[in-house]
């Protein structure tokens, strides 16, 4: 290990006969962490901004589904630092809806127009001198909503009931494509068994610890937007981001940073928010800065598609499927987002995975709900239709009384006959995958694990062994997301396929190598690997080699199929460096050639040294060689072009577009990946433990293993995420609940274990090193293999994700016996709030006073304003009614509400009901309390109970907090009453800030 | 603590990675945004703002704590230590070093925090166990490594194997390091 930190060719000497160590291969250490480990690396945020930079807060819809009736942005224009307000009425006066991959009637708009569709849309804009003046005037912008029934499950789309979301398309069913591949009738009617299966995979996403930033600025004179973001690509995006802008791409220059804070897909999500910046400084005349929260991350980013499976197989006796029927739905949000409905689709060409499955017919929908739109996301669309699939395997081993490791084995694609093509069209390049499974059973020592689960069965408890055989597309087909339209609309719109990767390497008059690529890098080693391909190209030291990953659309080569998404690096930008390095050093050669005199077929490259083959004393220096181009281009040979750049640009020779009979290869290359999951559930608990877990990889050609680990760890663990812990969650009534990493939980160091890592290389035919993507595997294979442990632990079927105590209890678990009925007190009737949490209460206090005191206490607007927490005064709205500005925090949030305050029912001096509604930045409340009084020899007894609905952010961030905030509140109240009919004062306590931050996060007692 | 005006901004001087340095903040402004955008010194990074993610650590006079719940204010006249200080001749200290040889970062975006914290907590605990030192770690969250890396970074620079007979390893491999 030690020895290969230092590069290889640094140890060769640069004499008579130089030699340089291969490269690539080399598990070298990155040369981006120097950087990064002395904070010295420069992610967006930490970039410069211009002079004059306004910083932008964004305002957003606290429903999941309303019509906007109006917003007064007077208030928050006025008000100290802010320049200006932006809405969807500038949205429309200077851009234009987002392009939508299926021809169905649906605008999207940056800035909501008319109508909010999911919790968290973006509604306005403040831009001010800085973040907190914007925030603060996000409270003084009054928006009025009237609210809309939600559509809040895929399920509840497919039945058709429920207010359409996009009126005009009439149906919350977006589109549907029937496919047919293979005679499926024939192969059912032929088969012994047929054996299905649903599933229902959730929404969840990869959550990069770095949120979006964007910067942009607009230049009046040449009406070209420039913008500065942590976007990943795919640039097939730009298109879509200048035709929002109304500009040509010309007139969209975008650059991406140095250093990106992890992307996982997600960042491709960034893209709205582009042109919503874009449009705010056009509107401000001003460059505009915008960083994203965690709240705003979670709520309103982006998810991975939920999806509903629905598989019946033809099944040979032996366990063999000789035909499959798919239906799959796809749960995309509110909007159809660009590159959705790439979900969907991304896998078409292995839709029947690592198997030979001959017949295929399925049927793709894609459902929109009143949630967040779905996009890139690591395993893309393969954590969904693996848990279809694998889950269909282990169910047909329980079914026939198979080991469920035989049916894998039965049915994966042989060896002999490599490179396979799928029913649907995917060419399965290469790969031995029985011997890869062979190999994972012996190394990885299934033979012990079955020892364990017997001795744990045994003990009586609760232990399971599961499996996921796969395979791991990579590079991405630009033409797999015409799928979804028709043949004849495909031949309308022109043909869409490669994926084109391009790479620029240039050499300097001292000889230093530049290399850049349009690959927009987010932690991946892109810098390290480059400079090993290039290095060993040109027999040169590791840190010869400059290596840029920044990126300019004004400057750089690009294609639409740019940047870091589909595991494309190792594959087609790695490969398409190392071509543009051959190119280059063989016009070097050519010019050394002419210098020592010899055949440019004889020239070698090694140690920093231009030699002859036969006779390395015959050689000049690297430098000396690259030099020439620059310092004597008329000293060169006839016809000898100066070496000085080289970019190259590479397509993947089997990405074709869709047939007339919807054939597709999706992906260039697909890599093998074979899981082992051994599990123990704790009875008690309902908690998953994973005992072993053993991954191996067939990815090709590896270039370099440190690197190929790395991103097989970062899978798994957003995998055991994925299984066991993730779920964007929402009320049924459309209220997100996930808005923190304290409610969305990501696993830490003490929930995922460290897998044992096989692999076995069989390098692509397709790709210029042999190398294919392995960035994503574990996070289409592992869920699944979780799972079918799960599933053979509890010898239960598990149908969705994440197993959570909570839904492993409600499986393992006998039901609680039912509450006496005596207990139940009636419950208080919930406010019919669409989106809204809603919270119930009861209880007792005595005040000090008669009953007439109290009464004329909560009648009399001025004390009244001083018992309510967070008011300072009551304005007379009417009789006994009252319009009031109250301040409330709820855990980490304060929110200042506008609210109507009213007492009515009103029955001197026994009874009344005291009801209110407000809304703020923050969300909006209502809720009402009916209040009685008893004369007592205390004084007087009041007995109130009170229901309530919170919504919007508060909800989000503060859900587990709300119950005892709204307990603590009403106990605010009443000290104060009683403070006030001369009680003993409240004593006031007062925990450091931080104490109650941490206490109202749940993180102290 | 003078009584501070919410609407003016207060000078705030702090003592940053021995190096003393005066900015302007008002009263609610984070230490977070404080160091990041009035000091410049951006390679402490914010991953939630709420608490939870820990990319945010620094040592508060020797002791690891959130900028982004640590009021700017809060920090006047003490002592602030950033991940720019660890390394200040630009020799990585052997935790440094030892992230790089284990791959322990990629996108880096939590690893200032994660130094940060281990700086302090080495101290005070020179060799963890693996289980202690996850369960310190739990109070960081990474995305991109699985943790593995760093805790093979750890476990190599206190001296001792990673991964042998311990629950949170399902690898069985007894030895840190790579294939
Ligand atoms: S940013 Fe401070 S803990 Fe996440
Ligand atoms: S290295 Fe990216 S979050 Fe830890």
């Amino acid at each position: 290990m030690t020895a290969l930190t230092k590069a290889p060719s640094e140890l060769a000497p640069a004499a008579a006969a130089p030699v340089s160590a291969a490269l690539i291969g080399q598990p070298i250490p990155r040369l981006e962490d120097a950087a990064i480990l002395t904070g010295q690396a420069r992610y967006t945020d930490d970039l410069p901004i211009k002079p004059g930079t306004l910083h932008a807060a964004i305002l957003r819809s606290p429903h999941a589904h309303a019509e906007i009736l109006g917003i007064d942005v007077q208030a928050a224009r006025a008000m100290k630092g802010v320049a200006a307000v932006v809405t969807g009425e500038d949205a429309k006066r200077f851009a234009a809806p987002f392009l939508v991959g299926v021809r169905a009637p649906m605008e999207h708009w940056c800035l909501a127009v008319d109508r909010v569709r999911y919790p968290g849309e973006p509604v306005a804009v403040v831009l001010a001198d800085d973040r907190y003046l914007a925030e603060d005037a996000l409270d003084r912008i009054e928006v009025r909503y009237r609210p809309l029934p939600v559509v809040m499950s895929i399920d509840q789309a497919l039945s058709g009931d429920g207010e359409p979301l996009h009126p005009a398309v009439g149906s919350n069913i977006v589109n549907t494509r029937p496919f047919g591949y293979g005679d499926v009738n024939a192969a059912f009617e032929a088969a012994e068994h047929r054996i299905s299966t649903t599933v229902q995979y959730p929404r969840n996403s990869c959550t990069p610890m770095e949120c979006f930033v964007v910067m942009a600025d607009y230049d009046q004179a040449d009406g070209a937007y420039e913008v500065l973001s942590n976007f990943s690509g795919p640039f097939a995006i730009h298109p879509v981001m200048a035709k929002a802008l109304k500009v040509p791409g010309s007139k969209l220059r975008l650059k991406l940073p140095p250093n990106s804070g992890g992307s996982f897909g997600n960042k491709q999500a960034v893209f709205p928010y582009i042109v919503i910046m874009g449009v705010c400084a056009r509107v401000a005349g001003r460059p505009v800065k915008w960083v994203e929260d965690r709240l705003e991350h979670l709520m309103a980013a982006t998810s991975a598609t939920a999806r509903r499976t629905d598989l019946e197989a033809a099944v040979s006796g032996d366990g063999r499927i000789l035909g499959l029927r798919m239906e799959q739905t796809d749960d995309v949000g509110a909007y159809l987002r660009a590159p959705e409905p790439a979900s969907l689709y991304r896998n078409h060409g292995n839709l029947t995975g690592a198997y030979r499955i001959p017949a295929l017919d399925v049927v793709n929908r894609l459902a929109v709900t009143n949630k967040t739109p779905t996009g890139l996301n690591r395993g893309f669309g393969g954590g969904q239709l693996y848990f279809a699939i694998e889950r269909l395997m282990h169910r047909i081993a329980v079914t026939l009384g198979l080991d469920p490791l035989d049916v894998i084995r039965r049915n994966l694609v042989p060896a002999a006959e490599m490179p396979y093509t799928t029913a649907s069209g995917g060419i399965l390049d290469s790969g031995d995958f029985l011997a890869a499974v062979e190999a994972a059973t012996t190394d990885g020592g299934l033979d012990e694990l079955k020892a364990r689960r017997d001795k744990a069965r045994a003990e009586g408890r609760l232990y399971g062994i599961g499996y996921a055989a796969i395979v791991e597309p990579s590079i991405s087909n630009m033409g797999y997301i015409t799928t979804v339209l028709t043949a004849d609309e495909r031949r309308k719109a022109g043909p869409k396929n490669g994926a084109q990767a391009s790479a620029t390497v240039s050499v300097d008059p001292t000889g230093g190598v530049t290399v850049t690529v349009a690959s927009a890098p987010q932690g991946q080693g892109h810098r390290t690997v480059l400079s090993q391909v290039v290095a060993e190209v040109f027999g040169l030291r590791l840190g010869d080699i400059a290596v840029n990953t920044e990126f300019d659309t004004a400057k750089d080569a690009w294609s639409i199929a740019a940047g870091n998404y589909s595991s494309r690096f190792a594959g087609a930008v790695a490969g398409t460096a190392h071509i543009a390095a051959t190119r280059l050093r063989d016009k070097l050669a050519k010019l050394a050639a002419s210098q020592l005199n010899v055949t440019p077929e004889d020239i070698r490259f090694a140690g920093g040294r231009v030699f002859a083959a036969g006779n390395p004393d015959n050689s000049l220096s690297f430098s000396r060689v690259a030099a020439a181009g620059h310092w004597s281009p008329g000293t060169l040979a006839d016809g000898t072009e100066a070496a000085l750049r080289e970019t190259a640009f590479w397509t993947p020779p089997p990405l074709k577009a869709p047939t007339e009979a919807d054939i597709i290869n999706s992906s260039a290359c697909y890599g093998f990946v074979f899981d082992i999951c051994a599990v123990e559930i704790d009875p008690v608990t309902a908690q998953v433990r994973i005992d072993k877990y053993v991954t191996m990889h067939d990815a090709g050609r590896i270039l370099n293993p440190l690197m190929v680990e790395g991103q097989i760890l970062g899978a798994f663990a957003h995998a055991v995420g994925t299984a066991l812990y993730e779920e964007y969650a929402y009320g049924s009534d459309g209220r997100f609940l996930s808005g923190t990493f304290a409610d969305y939980l990501v696993p830490t160091a003490c929930e995922v274990p460290v897998p044992v890592m096989l692999h076995r290389e069989s390098p692509s035919p397709f790709t210029p090193l042999g190398a294919k993507g392995v960035g994503e595997g574990n996070s289409m294979s592992t869920p699944v293999c979780i799972a079918n442990a799960v599933a053979d632990a509890l010898g239960m079927d598990i149908s969705t994700l994440p197993l959570t105590p909570a839904r492993i209890a409600a499986l393992i678990e006998k039901p609680e016996v039912a509450r006496p009925a005596s207990l139940d007190a009636a419950p208080p009737k919930a406010p019919a709030i669409a989106g809204g949490r809603g919270l119930q209460g009861e209880g007792t206090r005595t005040v000090p006073a008669s009953p007439e005191q109290v009464w004329a206490i909560l009648l009399d607007p001025k004390e009244l304003a001083a018992l309510l927490p967070g008011c300072d005064a009551l304005d007379l709205a009417g009789p006994n009614a009252y319009r009031a500005e109250v301040v409330v925090g709820i855990g980490p949030v304060r929110a200042r509400y506008l609210a109507e305050v009213e007492l009515t029912d009103l029955d001197p001096p026994r009874a009344l009901t005291l009801s209110g509604r407000g809304s703020s930045a923050l969300g909006f409340g209502e809720g009402s309390g009916h209040v009685t009084l008893e004369a007592t020899a205390d004084g007087t007894r009041v007995v109130y109970r009170y229901d309530a609905a919170v919504g919007g952010k508060v909800a989000a961030v503060g859900g587990r907090m709300l119950d005892s905030a709204t307990r603590m509140l009403i106990g605010q109240f009443f000290d104060r009453l009683i403070a006030r009919a001369g009680g003993p004062a409240a004593v006031e306590t007062s925990p450091s800030l931080l104490t109650r931050l941490l206490r109202l996060l749940g993180l102290r007692p | 603590m003078p009584s501070l005006n919410a609407q003016t901004k207060h000078p705030v001087t702090i003592t940053l990675n021995d190096g003393t340095r005066t900015g302007h903040a008002s009263p609610r402004m984070l230490l977070s945004d404080f160091l990041r955008h009035e000091l410049g010194a951006h390679g402490t990074k914010v991953g939630c703002e709420h608490g939870v993610c820990g990319a945010c650590t620094i040592r508060l006079d020797g002791v690891a704590a959130r900028a982004c719940l640590t009021l700017a204010v809060q920090a006047d006249g003490r002592r602030v230590d950033t991940v720019e200080g660890l390394a200040p001749d630009g020799r990585m200290t052997t935790l440094q070093d030892a992230f790089n040889r284990h791959h322990a970062l990629q996108c880096g975006f939590c690893t200032a925090g994660i130094l940060m914290s281990l700086s302090d907590y080495l101290e005070r605990v020179p060799k963890p166990t693996e289980t202690e030192l996850r369960d310190m770690l739990s109070g960081h969250l990474c995305r991109c490594t699985g943790y593995a890396g760093i805790v093979r970074a750890v476990m190599d620079v206190t001296g001792q194997a990673s991964g042998n007979a311990d629950a949170k390893d399902a690898s069985g491999r007894k030895e840190p390091g790579h294939v």
